[in-house]
């Protein structure tokens, strides 16, 4: 044996730049592929110049209609040949082209016989050949060989029709529909690919039906199943199962102890797959991620990468919202800063960031140092975005945090790496007063040598925000006039303007500033001149543009008022004539869509699209919402709009959610519905609210949406009356409306529309509905500030509870506020815990709250609580909530 | 292939098989999600695919790394750098099972020569075993074993004479003995 191979090498080293495809050309092979049409078949030939075709396929190479068409006809003819390696090339062949509908009749009949050949390796591969190419009405002809199929006792041929069926399941659902007894049959495969295929497609046919996927997995988890991946399904729709459910009941979930059996099977997919189910549930309580998180460690000192990092991946999800449970692994963790796989290093030292405490920063940071330069761009985002989170965690750090920030600023990155480095900077100046100066500076550096256009543009605007606003403004004037001397057109615009508000902001600088817009008046850029003349006269106030002060802050400061989107289409309709354009000609009625899109529970709008102070984005597009409704506009001032709560449970045929906007005498519900049959038009749509279980409202407006057409999302409005501050109620909701068919081929509904009604979920005005989440950078000062005039002290026995870090969840939840300095976190094991809570109640009253928890042994929670805010009667008001809570 | 979104969800979904060269040149690739539309899209892809991996050392444990929102599991021998890519939500040990699956089938194939004039030579062989592996994104099946038995059902026995002979004639032959077999 050992003879022949030397030999061969020494072959090998004569015809080391020998490929089998060297110089191969499209046109030769297609004159080559005349050989399909020989009276005579090599079957030899035919299955080099198939894999030749392949070959040119395979690189990119691009066959013309008429080329691909030839083929297609000439391979057609080598069904003739009976060689089963030719034939297997054949249908690779026919699967590459995807032939067109008035082809594929050719090759039906070949492959049908093929189909109910006695070689088990013809039927599986022609069943796949043919359902890829076929369309509808040839599937309502091969449908009854399929169902055999997928019951035949050759597992690849079962498989083969099964995953078909998956892929035809796209285009002919109620074909493959009909197969579901089949389908069950071969789900109790004792092959096991065989048994997770028909599980994967007996759970998409069913999917919709969670009644039978409920029953489906109850029997499955009780039953064997042989597949390490079709184990892996059924625990994906075992927690889809749980999600579902709801949090509804208390104590055991479902199928936690199936997950839970699941992290001690033999296969460590399957134990991932458990493992990573566990962590995902909603509310996942900290004694039901113990083994999930037990497994995971153990993976962390595997030899496999991949395993390592499907658990450093997880247990990094896992830090976000459970910190706490995540720090038994620190010091495997910190092991693995120094992997050679960049990629589980990165989510290594994230992980550590999110789990570290105030004393470890200074140390993770060096390492993080020294480890930056090492790793590709989208680590480097995912770590400043640990950082970021970090230091919103513990203020008191942002020096060490704001120094490394501006570090990696300096070093080369690309844009996305920088963009999220100079979001990270402007939120920690928003979000602590301290960091502001230098945070600004380190952006001024930036700019003076940024070559992105965007974000030297967005420095500039947020500049002209904050920059007036320090104690020294002159010191960033030279930044930015540095920008109109150096930079291209577009930085040039957006540096006058930003001059321009610190002319108008600071007077002082106001003559400085003079001298410099008049120097752009002689500016290349028609834009720049334009801006700097209009600057020019509205700060001197001669009268032309802007009577007073106030209004040229207005002007340079406030919003437009329409939506942008508007804006531009009103622009483009617009007409050059006589007649100026009109901006109060723009609609203000706010699209529905981007209200509809549901918000990311807790995602803060972040970085400069959202920079200037004060509400958020989506609160202005409430309140512009609200107020271009007339019977809205004397309910004052929109306080706070609560996040949409859903009124519908997934995938039925309307999906509502509402939004409560709460104002000072009032409340209004905005119903977001989406009408998710399309074969129905929805008119007349009102929600019929009663709320006799809410006695201090009552009803004053209810505005219906005149048609709600399918998947196109609208809303409806209603208004209640309540007294000033406080009150809460439980309100019952049915949507009501008239139905008319659609005919979905032509998109005309029908003339006759029947009245119907659909029962929504209640709803709740509760205490955090009157509460903004408003943070404080440093508490104990805001604290003392405050002052104990209107301190209201007094305790609470809480009762049993699960663990400490519940209780707090549930005190935080009932009072809606935002928790401080990262106190919501409670340590594991800990038996007392501070946390600090800060908000601002309806009324715009501060409120502070310091919460003393302590735990005995049953499980006894015990609170002292402790509000501070500007007005006694607020604080009284805290205590009933929580007292009534 | 937009469908495919409809069923990711819940099931693993594969949503390319590559096998590259040394060079990051391509020697038998396979998409089976339309996130890569256009030819250049997926030699864009294949490239930084490529020179984000090369410098690891995939030779004897399975290397993973994610980018662009995928998780890219990858395993090279010689001069052969095999590749499977899978959305960022996949269970990564089960795409890591596709490419253990594919690599052994091949190894098998390819009678332990995995190198890159081997795996021309063989590409027929090659691009079957990706057709027996996944189907449009589907796990078809992973047991290398088995995988390379439904492919070299037609060409068995013919290993004693394989290194006297080229590749092609030995898989001639060996064809034309099955077939001989099969008429009978």
């Amino acid at each position: 044996m050992a003879q022949p191979l030397v030999k061969k090498d020494d072959d090998r080293d004569d015809e080391a730049e020998y490929s089998p495809f060297l110089g191969i050309e499209k046109g030769a092979v297609l004159q080559e592929a005349r050989v399909f049409n020989d009276p005579q078949l090599d079957p030899r030939r035919c299955s080099q110049v198939i894999t030749k075709l392949l070959y040119l396929l395979n690189q990119g190479e691009t066959f013309t209609k008429i080329e691909a068409t030839e083929v297609f006809f000439a391979v057609t003819k080598l069904f003739q040949s009976r060689d089963i390696g030719l034939r297997r090339m054949v249908y690779l062949m026919i699967k590459e082209l995807s032939p067109s509908a008035d082809e594929v009749i050719i090759v039906t009949s070949s492959l049908m016989k093929d189909m109910n050949s006695k070689t088990d390796m013809y039927r599986a591969n022609a069943i796949r050949v043919l359902c890829r190419i076929t369309d509808g009405t040839l599937l309502t002809q091969i449908e009854r060989y399929l169902k055999q199929a997928i019951v035949d006792k050759n597992p690849v041929v079962a498989s083969a029709a099964l995953v078909s069926g998956i892929h035809l399941l796209q285009t002919n659902p109620e074909i493959v529909k009909r197969w579901s007894n089949e389908v069950q049959e071969a789900v109790q495969s004792r092959a096991a690919l065989v048994q997770f295929h028909a599980l994967a497609l007996l759970h998409q046919i069913r999917q919709n039906d969670r009644l039978a996927v409920s029953k489906l997995v109850t029997s499955l988890t009780r039953g064997t199943v042989r597949s390490p991946l079709a184990q892996c399904l059924l625990i994906r729709y075992a927690s889809q199962v749980i999600h579902e459910s709801g949090n509804t009941q208390t104590g055991e979930r479902p199928f936690y102890d199936y997950l839970e059996s699941c992290l001690r099977h033999k296969a460590e997919m399957v134990i991932f797959e458990a493992a990573r189910a566990i962590t995902e549930l909603s509310g996942v309580t900290s004694r039901e991620l113990t083994p999930a998180i037990t497994v995971l460690q153990l993976f962390l000192s595997s030899s496999k990468p991949v395993l390592r990092f499907a658990a450093v991946r997880t247990l990094n999800k896992v830090a976000m919202t459970h910190p706490m449970a995540v720090t038994n692994c620190n010091i495997d963790m910190e092991s693995l800063i120094s992997d050679q796989n960049r990629s589980i290093a990165t989510l290594a030292i994230t992980t550590l960031l999110k789990t570290g405490n105030e004393s470890s920063v200074d140390r993770l940071m060096k390492q993080i140092t020294n480890f930056m330069s090492d790793i590709a761009d989208e680590f480097k985002i995912v770590v400043v975005e640990a950082i970021r989170s970090l230091c919103l965690k513990f203020p008191l750090k942002y020096r060490s945090l704001m120094n490394f920030l501006s570090n990696i600023l300096r070093e080369e990155g690309g844009f996305e790496y920088k963009k999220a480095i100079v979001d990270s900077i402007v939120l920690l100046i928003r979000d602590i007063p301290d960091a502001k100066e230098s945070g600004l500076f380190h952006l001024c550096e930036f700019i003076e040598d940024c070559e992105f256009t965007y974000l030297s543009t967005q420095i500039l605007h947020f500049l002209g925000n904050e920059g007036p606003k320090t104690s020294d403004p002159s010191k960033y004037i030279r930044y930015i006039y540095n920008r109109v001397i150096l930079e291209n057109a577009t930085v040039r615009a957006s540096a006058v303007s930003t001059l321009a508000k610190f002319g108008a902001m600071v007077d002082s600088l106001k003559p400085r500033i003079f001298v410099l817009l008049r120097r752009c008046l002689f500016d290349s850029d028609d834009e720049v001149r334009d801006r700097a003349t209009l600057y020019l006269n509205m700060l001197a106030g001669d009268g032309i543009v802007g009577e007073t002060g106030k209004d040229v802050k207005e002007f340079l400061f406030g919003s437009l008022n329409v939506p942008l989107g508007n804006l531009e289409t009103s622009l483009k309709n617009y007409e050059p004539s006589e007649e100026p354009f009109d901006i109060n000609s723009v609609p203000k009625d706010v699209k529905a869509q981007p209200l509809a899109e549901k918000k990311a529970p807790g995602k803060k709008p972040t970085g400069l699209g959202a920079a200037p102070t004060g509400p958020t984005s989506t609160v202005d597009a409430y309140e512009k919402l609200l107020s271009s409704i007339p019977e809205f506009a004397g309910f004052g001032k929109l306080f706070k709009s609560s996040a949409p709560v859903e009124l519908t449970e997934a995938e039925t045929e309307y999906a509502v959610n509402v939004v409560k906007h709460i104002y000072d005498g009032h409340v209004v519900f905005q119903y977001n519905c989406t009408n998710t049959v399309p074969e129905q038009l929805l008119e007349n749509v009102s929600v019929v609210v009663d709320a006799s279980e809410a006695e201090e409202f009552s009803e004053v407006v209810s505005k219906h949406l005149r048609s709600l057409p399918y998947d196109s999302p609208g809303h409806t409005f209603v208004a209640f009356e309540k007294p000033e501050g406080v009150a809460f109620g439980k309100f019952s909701n049915v949507l009501r409306f008239i139905v008319k068919e659609v005919d979905t081929s032509t998109g005309e509904a029908e003339e006759e529309g029947v009245e119907d009604e659909y029962q929504l979920e209640d709803l709740d005005v509760v205490a955090a509905d009157y509460m903004l989440k408003v943070g404080v950078s440093n508490f104990k000062n805001a604290w003392d500030s405050m002052g104990d005039d209107c301190e209201r002290v007094d305790e609470y026995g809480l009762g049993v509870r699960e663990s400490l870090a519940e209780a707090v969840n549930a005190v935080i939840n009932i009072l809606g506020m935002q928790p401080c300095e990262g106190t919501e976190v409670v340590p594991s094991n800990s038996r007392s815990h501070t946390c600090l809570l800060s908000g601002v109640f309806i009324g715009n009253v501060k409120v502070l709250v310091r919460l003393s928890f302590g735990i005995d042994g049953p499980k006894q929670v015990a609170m002292k609580l402790a509000v501070r805010s500007e007005d006694p009667a607020v604080s009284d008001t805290i205590h009933e909530i929580v007292a009534s809570g | 292939m937009a469908s495919f979104a409809a069923y990711q969800d819940n099931c693993p979904f594969v949503k390319n098989i590559l096998l590259l060269d040394s060079e990051g040149k391509r020697v038998a690739v396979k998409y089976y999600s339309d996130e890569w539309p256009t030819l250049s899209a997926k030699l864009a892809f294949e490239k930084s695919v490529f020179s984000k991996t090369q410098k690891t050392n995939a030779r004897n444990e399975a290397e993973i790394t994610m980018f662009d929102n995928n998780i890219i599991i990858y395993k090279f021998i010689h001069d052969l750098h095999f590749f499977v890519t899978g959305g960022d939500d996949e269970n990564e040990l089960i795409l890591a099972a596709v490419l253990q699956g594919f690599f052994d089938a091949v190894s098998l194939l390819l009678r332990g020569n995995v190198e890159k004039q081997e795996a021309l030579e063989n590409l027929d062989l090659i691009l079957l075993c990706l057709d027996e592996i996944v189907d449009g994104g589907m796990v078809l099946e992973t047991e290398a074993s088995v995988v390379a038995g439904k492919v070299a059902s037609h060409n068995a026995d013919s290993g004693a004479a394989l290194s006297e002979q080229t590749i092609s004639q030995a898989l001639a032959t060996a064809r034309e003995h099955l077939t001989r077999s099969l008429l009978k």
